[in-house]
């Protein structure tokens, strides 16, 4: 298949029915990269990898690769690879016979197909399964087989729907890897779908986050984990604490936020004016406990529930005011515990908040929050 | 108090263990049914055929495969029943794969599909005599458009039973050819397309081969009830020459000459060839893949 140095997506929107499943992405993926589309379930990212696939057709837009038009040829005509959910191996064909139907399919020699479909097979290192039928095998090593029929006639464009989904925690960590040292050993370019936003981090170069059928930011890991840039993608990306406040003063980069008797200072991200509500974001593990005398926001807490996570342990500790906080602290820490709790003005983001926020329990207002 | 000293397992767990319970006592309607119409007649019409009214207990299965009149029976109705079964199953597999996702109006179609059933042979024979005799539509809208010159005959003769076992067949094979294409995952056939198969390879790489399971029982399925064709042979064919199918010797043998254990040997000759056709296609059937498809049917 012929490789492209750009694969561009213009507009490229989808509905069901009346149902906007997917508005105006767009986005340019280069050759090589590997891209994360991440989001909540029902947020399009599905619907966009199989428009890009070919399997769904799209409303509006259109899909090119670098100039030719792709978005009206038929899935087979693309020479897309793909990994399935579900893995969507034939089961009546033995792991060797999946893996070499897509170069039978292009009619490739029978010397060629066999010698690339062994080394697909060393690859995913299934050498003792070839001759097996796929429900023989376990989840892990279907989801090989789905990976090397989908990588083994070297498509322009790997494509990946929630690929490890199926899988149980410790196989998932074990596929991430093997699924980058792939990327890493073939080059293929690749768009990853997941819910999974460590999975996200871990593998991809950049990060598309859609939430409702639209794009909310595009990014590296990094800009993604430090930045998001809006709540709803702070929400998604691990700021497990989202509660809302009153901008009383914005200097730069900085602004002074009340929120039920506290004046939290924080590092400002997006239209935030002063007088404005705002909805203020921080990780888990940025809240230190009992930290040395801290100068900006510091809240006192009762400890509610603590969860033993090996180093960390995990907590809900809930503030004088009633605002309920989740943290990760390597102290010791018991429940009905009395404990300070301390932010760096650094990790406490400020975002301007959305009709959203006002409708929504998961951004509560400090005073009597019960979240 | 066993050897060991730890108390004996309670019966009921032992009983349970080997699959028996009084979930059990369910059974009983099903198998008085079985028993008394199903075993016991045919084990009596069996012994009956061992019991001809002259000669040892095989003459009657010699008298008939003797007399070529009535062996070519078995010739007839096979020649009948093979091809309509056939046809049933091919015209189901097309019309079922364009109709196993979900659109408006599915409903409809598959009930307008489905109706023939209900109507019954008697009625379907009637339907048949009106539209294709030799005053019916059909050939007057080909006389009427110069395409013949003389009618037809379509009924009568074998092409109306043929037909007629095609309209009552067909809903069979098209329901469960529709259950076992739905049983089938399609994000098979999306993967096959990711991987460079058109339509055709699709069709004939993915799909059909794990449809074939389906496809025998369902030829079988409709292979047996063609094979007893009756009524039909009756009223739309020709019963005494060329639709004088196999039901219809062991019929005159009954109730014609009152000969039941001729009559049951007959009956017996024909359990016997539709076993034979069943386990020639089941045969071939294990060829293919029967395990797990994926789907939700």
């Amino acid at each position: 298949m012929s490789a492209f140095s750009q694969l561009r997506l213009d507009g490229v929107s989808r509905r069901f029915g009346g149902q906007a499943a997917l508005t105006e992405l767009d986005l340019t993926i280069g050759a090589g990269e590997f891209i994360a589309l991440l989001g909540p379930s029902g947020c399009g990212k599905s619907t966009a990898l199989n428009c890009l696939a070919g399997l769904l057709p799209l409303t509006a837009g259109s899909i090119w690769q670098d100039e030719r038009r792709i978005d009206t040829l038929p899935p087979e005509r693309r020479g897309f690879g793909m990994v399935f959910q579900s893995y969507a191996l034939f089961p009546h064909l033995t792991v060797r016979a999946n893996i070499a139907f897509g170069l039978r399919m292009r009619r490739l020699p029978k010397e060629e197909t066999r010698r690339r479909t062994d080394e697909a097979v060393r690859l995913v290192r299934l050498e003792d399964h070839v001759d097996k039928l796929p429900g023989q095998l376990s989840g892990g090593q279907q989801q090989r087989v789905a990976i090397a029929r989908a990588v083994v006639f070297e498509p322009s464009l790997v494509l990946m729907d929630e690929p490890l989904s199926n899988l149980d925690a410790k196989l998932r960590l074990e596929m991430r890897t093997e699924i980058r040292r792939l990327h890493q050993s073939l080059g293929l370019t690749t768009v990853y779908v997941t819910h999974d936003q460590e999975e996200a981090l871990s593998l991809a170069d950049r990060l598309v986050v859609l939430r409702e059928g639209r794009v909310q930011q595009i990014g590296s890991p990094r800009e993604l984990h430090t930045r998001p840039a809006n709540w709803h993608v702070a929400d998604f990306m691990g700021y497990r604490n989202l509660w809302r406040g009153r901008v009383e003063r914005r200097d730069g980069a900085r602004a002074t936020v009340e929120s039920s008797g506290h004046r939290l200072l924080g590092e400002v991200v997006g239209d935030v004016q002063a007088e404005a509500e705002a909805v203020l974001a921080v990780r888990p593990e940025d809240i230190r406990v009992d930290g040395p005398g801290e100068a900006h926001n510091a809240l006192s807490a009762t400890v509610e529930v603590v969860e033993y996570q090996g180093r960390e342990l995990a907590a809900e500790a809930r503030t004088d005011t009633g605002l309920l906080l989740h943290l990760r602290t390597e102290r010791r820490i018991a429940p009905g515990d009395q404990v300070r709790l301390g932010v760096d003005p650094q990790r406490l983001l400020v975002y301007p908040a959305d009709a959203a926020a006002a409708q929504t329990n998961r951004v509560p207002q400090a005073s009597g929050a019960t979240r | 108090m066993s050897r060991s000293g730890r108390p004996l397992t309670h019966w009921q767990h032992r009983l349970a263990e080997r699959g028996v319970d009084r979930q059990l006592w369910l059974l009983v309607p099903a198998l008085v049914f079985v028993i008394a119409l199903f075993l016991y007649p045919f084990f009596y019409g069996l012994t009956l055929s061992f019991q001809p009214t002259t000669g040892g207990p095989f003459s009657d299965y010699a008298r008939f495969f003797s007399d070529s009149y009535e062996r070519g029976t078995i010739g007839i109705t096979l020649r009948i029943a093979l091809p309509a079964a056939l046809l049933n199953v091919l015209a189901a597999v097309p019309i079922a794969y364009r109709m196993r996702g979900r659109f408006r109006g599915k409903r409809l179609v598959t009930t307008l599909l489905v109706v023939p059933i209900t109507l019954g042979t008697v009625l379907t024979a009637q339907g048949l005599l009106n539209f294709l005799g030799p005053t019916g539509w059909f050939n007057r809208v080909l006389l009427a458009t110069n395409l013949v010159d003389e009618p037809v005959r379509l009924t009568h003769n074998y092409w109306g039973v043929f037909l007629s076992l095609v309209i009552t067949g067909f809903p069979f094979a098209f329901l469960l050819v529709l259950s076992y294409l739905s049983g089938i995952d399609p994000t098979l056939e999306r993967a096959a397309a990711t991987l460079g198969a058109d339509w055709r390879h699709r069709f004939t790489r993915i799909t059909l081969p794990l449809l074939m399971p389906g496809l025998a029982t369902t030829f079988c399925l409709t292979f047996v009830l063609a094979f007893s064709v009756f009524p039909s042979a009756v009223l739309v064919g020709n019963p005494a020459g060329e639709t004088r199918v196999i039901s219809l010797a062991a019929y005159q043998a009954a109730y014609e000459q009152y000969d039941y254990p001729y009559a049951s040997a007959i009956a017996m000759i024909m359990g016997f060839v539709e076993l034979v056709v069943i386990a020639v296609v089941l045969a071939a059937r294990s060829r293919f893949y029967t395990g797990s498809t994926g789907g939700k049917g």
